[in-house]
């Protein structure tokens, strides 16, 4: 009863969806104040169906119902709580009913935070969104309906996959999904602005704070997702260039590109056709990553849906919404005439620019490594996969000169800046972190560690991003150094401006963090019998003994290694090797032993005998590990603060000044 | 003219997308197509007294199935295999690839046995020679002995019924 509900409930979603679509776009057309006021509504009712549908999907998980297909396909009877509520996004329709869900969240927040925008206009943003998820739910109910019977019920479900029983994979949907939905908030913002023809900077302003909010989301996501490949895949790395990976990064670095170009169009006025098109391209390019992963077009270990008859529909869906939107920007954008604002070569505009240049590059590049190979298919039948050496060569060039440039970017000033200042104020910077750089060469070497260029590289830039951040904070704060005053001055700073510090600071930390887990990590991969030892990066890993144990749906052989450090502390570690009993599927459970300085890693492989005596293991040690962790998290961080600031809060006032006007407040 | 470049772009994206679709990730091409199937010469796992030869199956159109008793894929393949290969009496032979005898024959005692005969390749230089990517996967033969299909995953019901039924059919 409860799974037909949710079916009915997702068909009552459509109708209100198809009235959001129309109704109140053609009030905005023809000036029709009922049929625009009708949208608000039509937003809260679709948000609320949409809630009913989930909460029914919900239902049937956690009562284990079994004759529905999706739910019997992935959980289980022995499957812990939480997995079998994290199994709603385990499998294609779920998660596609969870992005729904996401979309139609979004749609609500607009509706319910634009009191003060012009009607007409929200009318628009929000039709944009209810076509959206017109879209969306013609899909999850001809061709992926999560609620689907199966007759006769199964007795026991198949489980969920075993790669997802992990916490991080509980939360790693959900944020990824706010972060690709959440831009088809600016994505409407700019649309709606493309159709009224009134593409000012009024759209810019309205949207900034949506597109902080979705690159936040989708910033966490991508963390959890890397977090869950290092922790759960055990393949002791933690990025790969996989082309699901792939598909969540493009957005976002299109995503960075167009919160920066954003700032350009609201405070300045310009850029204006160009923050257009890259709202368009950062949606568009969420709807490739959906396509991409549940179209079966590129193999990968995350596209589980191979199913052409859904491929056709998502690459129509992204012809229809894609193509009508570039097709709308082709014909409006010429229109809007030269921009106001006039800026020198050597300007905050002009870095910004390179930044909106470098990240396009960098996504576009990106791209193109994940599509080639399916390019080359279509053109020639061959089957080739591109790897991480393709990735690294194309995507570090662009994005380093971005790093590099972002310290400059943020002393410089609007319109014109001068060489001199920005020499004056980022010297010591400079000089301190290529002398810190040099002297970790120095010591590297004098403690018989030798640093790659890259990695010296690399300690370089992270260093100039941080204490470019800090000289910045140091110029506006410390002026006078008079302490008195400090406590006054550091709460007239936006929280804007601490936004930004905390994800460029995060930038640094993450680059820093990278550099050195990647470019110092040792690891060793050995056969090792039980009371044998071996060394990696300075530790030694003694296998202790091998034992069965089982957790709550699985087997599992637990080994024993005792870990030390030249004679100083030893500790226990478990890495186990799981059997799944539904699935029968084998999963290494690598253990990681997290610290500030460094990430112990065993991995148990496979035996090499049937009494299981001798083992293949990997041993790691990554240096720093946990700051590409932190460095992400602040910059995700740097996201929430930004929101905080007064500016989004006190929107209202300013929606009512003339599109354009440049605006009052200097700082970003 | 420059503002109708993405649109231009994008469809040219949408239409090579659109001609991807059409294409089967699985299908890949063997470097053997056409060519003769290397030989096999290994002993079976039911009577390891006895050896496959390819020359011993000349004169009709055969399935190679690669697999092993620690392939997932392989324990939901078989009885599919079992249960199809009987209907449209195909003969279907296994490559026993890294695998440990006891292990198979234990598998095939609980799963079903789809094969005529299965040839053990402990060391994996039969499935090197047929260039063998993952397990499982299956070779098409016909009776001259050459490499006619190679479909690599596990086969289902569709797979037999789109992609390998036509192509022993058209052999026969």
């Amino acid at each position: 009863m409860i799974a037909e509900l949710g079916v009915f409930a997702l068909v009552l979603a459509l109708v209100t969806a198809v009235l959001l679509a129309v109704l109140p776009l053609a009030g905005a057309h023809w000036g029709l104040a009922g049929w625009v006021r009708l949208a608000r509504p039509a937003a809260f009712l679709l948000c609320a169906l949409c809630v009913l549908s989930s909460a029914s999907l919900f239902w049937c998980f956690w009562r284990g119902d079994f004759s529905v297909l999706y739910v019997a396909a992935n959980s289980h009877s022995d499957l812990p709580m939480a997995y079998k509520l994290a199994a709603f996004w385990g499998g294609h329709e779920g998660s596609m009913l969870l992005w729904q869900l996401m979309l139609s969240g979004w749609t609500l927040a607009v509706a319910w935070r634009s009191r003060d925008l012009p009607p007409a206009f929200v009318a628009r943003v929000l039709a944009v969104l209810g076509w959206i998820s017109v879209g969306l739910l013609l899909f999850l109910l001809f061709l992926s309906n999560p609620f689907a019977r199966l007759i006769p019920a199964a007795a026991q479900g198949k489980d969920l996959n075993p790669l997802l029983q992990d916490p991080g994979m509980v939360l790693h949907p959900p944020l990824l999904y706010m972060g690709y939905v959440g831009f088809a908030v600016p994505f409407a913002f700019a649309l709606a602005a493309l159709i009224s023809g009134e593409l000012g900077a009024a759209w810019a302003r309205w949207s900034r704070s949506w597109t902080l909010a979705a690159w936040g989301f989708l910033t966490l996501g991508i963390l959890l997702g890397s977090a869950w490949a290092y922790y759960v895949l055990g393949w002791g790395g933690w990025w790969f260039w996989d082309p699901v990976e792939n598909a969540s990064f493009m957005p976002w670095l299109v995503g960075t590109a167009l919160l920066h170009s954003l700032i350009v169009t609201d405070q300045r006025g310009a850029f204006r056709s160009w923050s257009a098109l890259l709202a368009i391209c950062a949606f568009s390019l969420s709807l490739l990553g959906t396509f991409l992963v549940r179209s079966g077009v590129l193999t990968s270990v995350h596209a589980f849906a191979v199913d052409p008859g859904r491929g056709l529909f998502i690459l129509c869906f992204i012809v229809a919404v894609v193509g009508a939107s570039l097709w709308l920007f082709a014909w409006r954008a010429p229109e809007l005439g030269r921009c106001s604002g006039e800026f020198a070569m050597l300007s905050r505009e002009t870095f910004l620019l390179i930044n909106n240049v470098l990240f396009t590059a960098a996504a576009l590049a990106v791209l193109i490594g994940t599509l080639y190979p399916l390019a080359l298919d279509v053109l020639s039948g061959e089957k080739i996969s591109v790897g991480p050496p393709y990735f690294q060569a194309v995507f570090l060039p662009l994005v380093l000169p971005a790093l590099a440039l972002m310290g400059v970017g943020t002393v410089a000033r609007w319109k014109s800046s001068l060489v001199g200042e920005l020499w004056r104020r980022l010297r010591v910077a400079l000089v301190l972190s290529l002398a810190c750089s040099a002297v970790l060469a120095l010591a590297g070497g004098w403690m018989g560690v030798r640093l790659s260029p890259a990695t010296l590289l690399g300690l370089a830039l992270g260093l100039w991003c941080l204490l470019s951040t800090l000289a910045h904070i140091w110029q506006r704060l410390g002026q006078g150094l008079e302490i008195g005053h400090l406590g006054q001055r550091l709460s007239r700073q936006p929280w804007g401006w601490w936004g930004m510090l905390m994800a460029h600071a995060g930038a640094g930390v993450f680059v820093l963090a990278v550099s050195l887990a990647d470019g110092l990590e040792s690891r060793h991969e050995t056969t090792l019998a039980q009371g044998e030892t071996a060394e990696a990066g300075g530790y030694r890993f003694r296998f202790d003994s091998l034992g069965p144990t089982a957790g709550p749906n699985y087997d599992a052989q637990r080994a024993q290694f005792t870990v030390s450090r030249a004679g100083l502390d030893s500790w226990s570690m478990f890495p186990e090797k799981r059997v799944y009993r539904a699935q029968g599927m084998a999963l290494s459970q690598a253990a990681i032993d997290s610290g500030w300085t460094r990430d112990v890693f065993v991995a148990l492989g496979d035996p090499l005998d049937d009494q299981g005596l001798r083992w293949t293991v990997r041993l790691q040690v990554k240096p720093f590990m946990d700051w590409v962790w932190i460095g992400t998290l602040m910059m995700a961080l740097g996201a929430g603060l930004s929101l905080m600031d007064r500016r989004f809060r006190t929107a209202k006032q300013r929606a009512h000044r003339q599109s354009g006007a440049p605006a009052l407040q200097g700082a970003v | 003219m420059r503002f109708v470049l993405p649109l231009a772009i994008f469809l040219g994206l949408a239409i090579m997308l659109g001609l991807g679709l059409q294409r089967d990730p699985r299908a890949l091409p063997s470097a053997l197509l056409e060519q003769p199937a290397p030989a096999i010469d290994r002993p079976l796992l039911e009577d390891q007294q006895q050896v496959l030869h390819l020359q011993d199956l000349r004169g009709r159109a055969w399935l190679l199935n690669v697999w092993a008793s620690w392939c997932a894929p392989c324990r939901q393949e078989l009885p599919v295999l079992a249960e199809l290969s009987k209907r449209d009496a195909v003969a279907v032979y296994g490559l026993n690839y890294k695998d440990q005898p006891d292990k198979a024959r234990a598998l095939l005692r609980v799963a079903g046995n789809p094969y005529r005969a299965s040839a053990i390749d402990g060391d994996g230089r039969v499935g090197m020679d047929f260039g063998i990517q993952g397990v499982p996967e299956t070779f098409v033969i016909d009776s001259q002995g050459r490499v006619r299909y190679r479909h690599v995953g596990p086969v289902t019901a569709e797979i037999w019924r789109d992609r390998l039924l036509p192509v022993i059919r058209s052999l026969q």
